[in-house]
């Protein structure tokens, strides 16, 4: 890919990806969040994260499918990793804000009894190392293998997201299960590819 | 369709039928035919040609005030209320009903009274408009989800239609069933997996409280479909669940009966679900709530016990567990 192509991509991703922030910022400050802001800002920042979390667990299959043609999608998953954080991020600091009122009490409840809240809080925590450890510096510091080792936490991350979100709707209430279904799928594709490229491998006439 | 006759009501009592008619049919001329300019046509039947169904969404209701009224409430807009409602027959988001409730037949539409009573009655909806006079309730509305409305409602107290039907002394529980149809509501069971129609229940003397209203309108017009037309229940110190939308049956049994949200998760909903700041939800606290149609830097505000309604519902409960009880 060249330089230029690449660059052009980058800027519409980061612009792709700062889309919801900049929506939720627009429609909040002309008082147009619909009926329920606090609600709105936590459903609009809570899925952002659900479906970047997806973009960035898509890229490896998609590459191992056609890595002929996508490759240089890998040059995108640290950026959208790191949107995923971002989103995280803001939607653990609605909660705490408009939700728990920053008050220690309420926050203290929450963590301990609520198993909602614990899932995502488990996902934030799963998440937290990975942002910290994004740099390039970070990845040659800890070295490739046990770099790799620790963003699998984005798996945990990944499912724990999915048991947070069933959690959090009522019982019997289905809207999780498309991020559910997609969420499987790409963990799935995993063993399934390696398992293709394994067979591949063998099968080359010496 | 009134099978069974119940007791004369006073002349005074009922909205002039010509005076209602023709409200009626200058408002369905105005909704139906307005861009046809087809004045010449008996408005009326045409609108009804046009769209049957919807031909009486929106109509004026003749009202009076009431003293049993909530004051001191900046009301939540008509825009609000149509359009952020549980009504999981017509999709799970907020949005969903007022986009998808457009097929729901309110015409006709009739409520049956059946189980302990010593006079099963069928009402049709025109009857059951005109059985008392309608009052101007504005009720704080407060839901399980810790979020709070402040609706202009319109109707009676339930109370005088359960008088008319003369329950037995066995009756300790009226159920309420909601309208169900497959084909009408197919995201009932597109969205969730839920046991319908929807069911929900009171207890005689709750359903005999005063406050506890048989509802026909909000803003002074007929309900729109998504908030429950054509008629529905309004319990206002309890969670907005307890008060079941367009209702066809209600039922007097002996003992509490079967109740939607209570079946689906009994930990989080109970039988009673009393508006109660000291008993939190499994998944939330319910000392606060979120008043809707506010910035999001002012929506939160304490909750009340019994909804602030504590004066006139807190003896009903004199006694009892209201942590057991929830």
């Amino acid at each position: 890919m060249k330089r230029s192509t690449l660059i052009i991509l980058k800027t519409l991703v980061w612009i792709g990806c700062l889309l919801p922030a900049a929506n939720l910022v627009w429609r909040a400050v002309n008082n147009n969040l619909g009926p329920d802001p606090t609600a709105e800002i936590q459903n609009v920042t809570g899925l952002s994260a659900l479906w970047m979390l997806t973009a960035t667990l898509a890229i490896s299959p998609l590459r191992a499918l056609l890595p002929k043609y996508l490759n240089w999608l890998i040059k995108f998953r640290r950026l959208i990793g790191l949107f995923v954080f971002f989103y995280g991020s803001l939607h653990m600091l609605t909660w705490l804000g408009l939700y728990a009122g920053f008050d220690l009490g309420t926050i203290r409840t929450d963590i301990t009894e609520r198993r909602f809240i614990i899932a995502g809080m488990a996902t934030y925590l799963a998440l937290l190392p990975l942002a910290l450890t994004s740099t390039t510096w970070s990845i040659r510091k800890l070295g490739g293998k046990n770099w790799s080792r620790l963003h699998a936490l984005i798996y945990v991350a990944a499912i724990t997201a999915a048991i947070h979100y069933w959690w959090k709707v009522k019982t019997g209430v289905l809207t999780p299960a498309p991020y559910t279904l997609v969420i499987l799928l790409l963990l799935l594709a995993r063993p399934v590819l390696a398992w293709r490229k394994r067979r591949k491998a063998q099968t080359v006439p010496v | 369709m009134l099978i069974g006759k119940p007791p004369d009501i006073p002349s005074s009592q009922i909205t002039s039928r010509d005076a209602y008619f023709n409200y009626l049919s200058r408002r369905r001329f105005l909704k139906g035919v307005a861009a046809t300019g087809a004045a010449a046509l008996g408005a009326e039947r045409l609108a009804e040609l046009v769209s049957p169904r919807a031909a009486l969404a929106g109509t004026k209701l003749q009202t009076v005030s009431s003293p049993l009224t909530t004051t001191g409430e900046q009301l939540t807009s008509f825009e609000d209320i149509t359009h952020y409602n549980n009504f999981y027959e017509f999709g799970v988001d907020k949005g969903d009903p007022a986009k998808n409730a457009g097929g729901l037949p309110t015409r006709p539409w009739a409520v049956k009274v059946d189980g302990l009573v010593q006079k099963p009655l069928t009402f049709d909806i025109d009857d059951l408009l005109k059985l008392h006079p309608l009052e101007n309730r504005t009720y704080r509305h407060r839901c399980v989800e810790a979020w709070s409305m402040v609706i202009p409602w319109v109707g009676y107290s339930l109370s005088e239609l359960i008088k008319q039907c003369q329950p037995l002394s066995t009756a300790k529980y009226v159920q309420f069933h909601s309208y169900f149809n497959w084909h009408v509501e197919k995201w009932a069971t597109e969205d969730a997996t839920i046991m319908w129609p929807y069911s929900e229940g009171l207890r005689m003397d709750e359903a005999m409280n005063p406050l506890t209203l048989l509802t026909f309108g909000l803003y002074g017009e007929t309900l729109p479909n998504q908030d429950g037309a054509p008629v529905r229940i309004v319990v206002p110190w309890k969670y907005g669940f307890k008060s079941a939308k367009s209702i066809v049956e209600m039922k007097f049994v002996a003992k509490q009966p079967d109740t939607t949200w209570n079946d689906q998760a009994p930990n989080e909903y109970g039988f009673y679900s009393n508006v109660n700041p000291n008993v939190d939800h499994p998944r939330w606290s319910q000392k606060t709530e979120r008043r809707i149609g506010l910035p999001f830097y002012e929506q939160r505000r304490t909750t009340l016990m019994f909804n602030g309604y504590g004066d006139q519902v807190a003896s009903m409960y004199a006694g009892m567990d209201l942590k057991k009880y929830y």
